[in-house]
């Protein structure tokens, strides 16, 4: 049996007609996701409407340094992550394979370097509560939805690196054809957790750096 | 020739082609963050990572590639965000000083002739 028989899967009539229900699928999914992250995003823009010297000055405290690290890597695991799609549609298995390990090193990189960052945010003591070092108190609501955000993105990165590690593992021993539509699945979730990423960082990052 | 056989370059070119111009974008948000464009600054930066989404979604998530249907679902999460934050803001935009989360009574005094929170 061809691989492209393996990979095709009851009720779809080919691989085309299956594949399309596979992004059709991620991709409500994906809106559904925008909804959730956008819930986040309208409360940073509400407060930062009402209280936007306070936001000025959290936002400087932020480490832009890790950021535009991070930045750097989730883009760079986007393209390794793209070429695997493509290779898998070539029968490249090597290459998806290699790019895939990749997309995950990328990933656990950018996890590193935010535990880095973490540990330089807790070390000024940017915790909200009690003894929160800046003032206005409406900092706290910036530093508060720093938190949540990075942690919210750094647990969707954490998911996405599992599943594509899951996948890689998959591919390597055969269990699941190249031509599988999953890796087109995964993809489009692994983009996303990157895009989340690109508008997150001028909201925290790039605040009154002038 | 099978199709394992085959070795095209291109699936390398397109997406190292977009990450450089992602990158690219990417120095320049930075970049620009540290000029003195006091209230323009945010939206420089956003508009630029608005640029990187539809980069992203287009030549990287393939949405350029895409049927219309999936297109359609795409910008339908946009939409219904874009609701929720003309509502939100419909709101706040609308109401009274001394009904703004935040604003102390002294803060209100001056602001007879603008209502409006912002």
């Amino acid at each position: 049996m061809s691989d492209a028989a393996t990979a095709l899967r009851e009720p779809w009539p080919d691989l085309d007609r299956q594949r399309e229900g596979v992004a059709v699928g991620i991709w409500l999914f994906i809106a559904s996701e925008v909804l959730f992250f956008g819930a986040l995003l309208l409360g940073y823009a509400v407060y930062r409407a009402l209280s936007p010297e306070a936001f000025r000055i959290a936002g400087a405290e932020t480490e832009v340094f890790y950021g535009s690290v991070n930045l750097l890597l989730l883009l760079t695991s986007s393209v390794t992550m793209t070429i695997a799609v493509d290779a898998s549609r070539h029968g490249m298995r090597r290459t998806v394979i290699a790019c895939l390990a990749l997309t995950m090193l990328l990933g656990a990189a950018f996890l590193m370097f935010k535990g880095f960052e973490y540990s330089a945010d807790i070390a000024k003591g940017l915790l909200p509560g009690a003894h929160f070092p800046l003032q206005p108190p409406q900092t706290q609501l910036f530093w508060g939805l720093y938190w949540v955000m990075t942690g919210v993105h750094a647990i969707h990165l954490a998911i996405g690196i599992a599943i594509v590690g899951a996948l890689a593992v998959i591919l390597w021993r055969r269990l699941l054809p190249l031509e599988s539509p999953a890796i087109l699945g995964v993809a489009t979730y692994w983009h996303f957790v990157d895009t989340v990423w690109i508008i997150l960082f001028p909201l925290l990052y790039l605040v009154d750096r002038s | 020739m099978s199709s394992s056989q085959l070795r095209p370059m291109h699936i390398w070119l397109r997406p190292i082609a977009v990450w450089v111009a992602l990158v690219l974008l990417g120095v320049a948000s930075l970049g620009s963050a540290y000029l003195p464009l006091n209230a323009f600054n945010t939206p420089l930066n956003l508009a630029i990572a608005g640029i990187m989404v539809i980069l992203l979604w287009l030549f990287l998530m393939d949405l350029i590639g895409s049927d219309a249907l999936i297109r359609l679902i795409a910008v339908a999460g946009l939409v219904w965000l874009s609701f929720m934050f003309a509502l939100t803001f419909s709101d706040y935009f609308s109401r009274a000083c001394e009904d703004q989360p935040g604003r102390p009574a002294a803060f209100c005094v001056d602001q007879t002739i603008n209502r409006g929170a912002f």
